[in-house]
């Protein structure tokens, strides 16, 4: 994808950032997360349909932000999860350069929040086929067929924290499953402590998941986990009309009052 | 006395499997759903079909399980009841479709276990464990057993090694006291074998890497900022030590509910940041790549040089399930160069 290596040099060599998170060729058939940091590691740089991987993930891990200001290659997930960390207050104005890509080839430098913005806006946002046929499938079960669906996948879980690690939302820096005082949640990989850990995680991503589905990506052991958060999205933007990962600074649906909320879910 | 060889002809498989269901053992085997190749409890008529690479979770498992608890504790006003492990529940499992890899596991995971000191638990249900090992007529990208002294016909750590003939019949590598005990239930089953050259039946995989050199170069690259750079794209979960067939740190945790509870032991990774971590707060690796070259120091250094086995075998699980593709043959082959 020349486009694409050319603005990263160009962005190099004029020092307007330090790295360019992007992608590189990997194992087999698979892509890589890369940091170039110079002209040779940019021709590495490619995008196509593999670069799923949300990149934002990377843009607090300690070691590649004390690079200094990166330019990240996004897809439309990736700019969404940065503009809600904007929107935490975990990004500024000027953090970053985004270069955003499609399938199609096109690669379009974003070069502050604003940009993110307006860019995002124009876009139609919507989930896969894949994940809305799994997604409809589930909600179309029984109560009772559902609960033991969810618990028959995680009984699977491992408690790896692939699905943590990976996901851009997930920052804090001291986890609740990390507390010993109290041990709020088992450590453990046990049948109750696993639905205990995703539910948790689920409830802690409520009006911030932007959908990315990249957790479930990361899962060793194939759980849909994905559809937890992105289902909690979908009522949530049926209850309040709000999506995460469209503005700059926007507040969370759930932290957030409004006299004329509804409380049709208060029985 | 073993080694011995014999012919298991193909439809003797399940026979076999049935007879020892009969007496009472567990038959655990890799089975495939939504694409998730995982080890488990298989009934009859054992219909299993080993056109896989390799599960993607590994035999220890059973040896060693996620969770294991190791007592129950009821305390009130004077004292406290302790109900200690019940080493008689223990089942009695055989477990089939054992890649050569993961049998070699075994015996780096037992070094480990009894190490110091001895443990009870896992060498308890490592006794009541009879592994039939498969070995590997195809392998991928990622497999490297080859470059650790091992091979897709190895028959370390198995109790009888498999492997599949022209025919679909297979030959049996009678290797040990236990696999003797599974001839002896069903000699009939086990035929007198033709001398067949087990290479010509099994994967041909090329060395990637000296393993002779990855020794001396880790050490001499101790300081190197080579293991930061490859573990810029880590993003420190545990996944790749979970699915390792030897990986063998552990968490001791308490469960309690009121005043119950028990103490187990459950998986942990060095990957994780927390792994380190002391209570004064002072992490002495505090960095991914500090955490990456420990990942491959004790399993390329320490563990050949105090416990005197592999610290990998090459299943290239790691690399696989890796969500981020961080590929261990391939750093392993950029510190040798």
């Amino acid at each position: 994808m020349k486009n694409l290596i050319e603005i990263s040099k160009e962005l190099l060599q004029s020092e307007q950032v330090k790295v360019v998170i992007g992608y590189a060729k990997g194992s087999a058939n698979r892509v890589r997360p890369l940091f170039a940091r110079d002209a040779a590691e940019c021709e590495k740089l490619l995008f196509d349909a593999r670069c799923v991987q949300n990149l934002a993930v990377y843009l607090y891990k300690r070691e590649i932000a004390a690079m200094g200001k990166p330019a990240i290659v996004a897809n439309i997930p990736t700019l969404r999860a940065i503009l809600r960390l904007c929107a935490e207050k975990q990004l500024q104005e000027e953090s970053l350069i985004a270069i955003a890509c499609n399938n199609d080839n096109e690669a379009v430098v974003l070069k502050n929040m604003t940009e993110i913005e307006a860019f995002v806006q124009s876009q139609v946002i919507a989930l896969s086929d894949k994940d809305r046929e799994l997604l409809e499938k589930i909600k179309a079960m029984p109560q009772a067929e559902r609960w033991a669906f969810w618990q028959k996948e995680f009984n699977k879980c491992i408690k790896c924290y692939a699905c943590r690690q990976t996901c851009p939302l997930c920052y804090c820096t001291e986890c609740t499953v990390e507390k010993n005082k109290p041990q709020w949640i088992t450590v453990a990989s046990t049948k109750l402590g696993n639905l205990e850990w995703h539910t948790m995680r689920t409830m802690h991503l409520a009006g911030r998941c932007i959908s990315c589905g990249q957790c479930a990506e990361a899962c060793p052991m194939n759980i849909p986990l994905h559809l937890l958060p992105m289902m909690l999205a979908e009522e949530i933007r049926e209850i309040y009309g709000t999506m995460p990962g469209l503005h700059r600074d926007e507040n969370c649906a759930l932290s957030t009052y409004k006299p004329n909320d509804q409380e049709n879910f208060i029985h | 006395m073993v080694p011995y060889n014999r012919l298991l002809k193909k439809d003797s498989l399940p026979k076999l499997l049935t007879l020892l269901s009969e007496q009472g053992r567990q038959i655990i085997a890799p089975v495939a759903t939504d694409g998730l190749v995982a080890y488990s409890r298989v009934e009859a008529p054992f219909a299993l079909d080993f056109d896989y690479i390799l599960p993607n979770t590994s035999v220890k498992e059973v040896v060693f399980p996620r969770t294991e608890k190791l007592f129950a504790y009821v305390k009130s006003k004077e004292s406290v009841e302790v109900t200690d492990f019940n080493f008689d529940a223990i089942p009695y499992k055989v477990m089939v479709g054992v890649r050569p890899c993961d049998a070699a596991g075994l015996l780096s995971l037992s070094a480990i276990f009894n190490w110091d000191p001895k443990d009870p638990i896992f060498n308890a249900r490592m006794a009541r464990t009879t592994f039939i090992g498969m070995s590997c007529n195809k392998s991928d990208e990622y497999c490297f057993c080859t470059s650790v002294d091992l091979g897709p016909g190895s028959t370390k750590g198995s109790d009888i090694l498999l492997t599949t003939l022209n025919d679909g019949n297979y030959l049996a590598e009678i290797l040990s006291e236990k696999g003797e005990a599974v001839v002896a239930l069903a000699p009939a089953l086990f035929e007198e074998a033709q001398m067949a050259d087990k290479e010509n039946f099994l994967a041909v995989l090329p060395v990637k890497f000296e393993k002779a050199k990855i020794f001396e170069k880790l050490k001499e690259k101790f300081d190197s900022p080579i293991f930061g750079e490859q573990a810029m794209a880590c993003v420190g979960c545990g996944t790749c030590a979970y699915v390792c067939p030897i990986c063998a740190c552990f968490d001791i945790q308490e469960q309690t509910k009121g005043n119950k509870g028990s103490r187990v032991r459950c998986w942990d990774s060095c990957g994780m940041k927390l792994f380190t971590l002391h209570t004064s707060g002072h992490n002495p690796r505090n960095n991914q790549g500090q955490r990456w070259r420990q990942r491959l120091m004790h399993k390329f250094s320490y563990m050949p040089e105090r416990l005197d086995v592999t610290g990998c075998v090459g299943c290239g699980r790691c690399s696989r399930s890796c969500p981020v593709d961080m590929n261990m043959a391939e750093h392993l082959k950029e510190i040798v160069e």
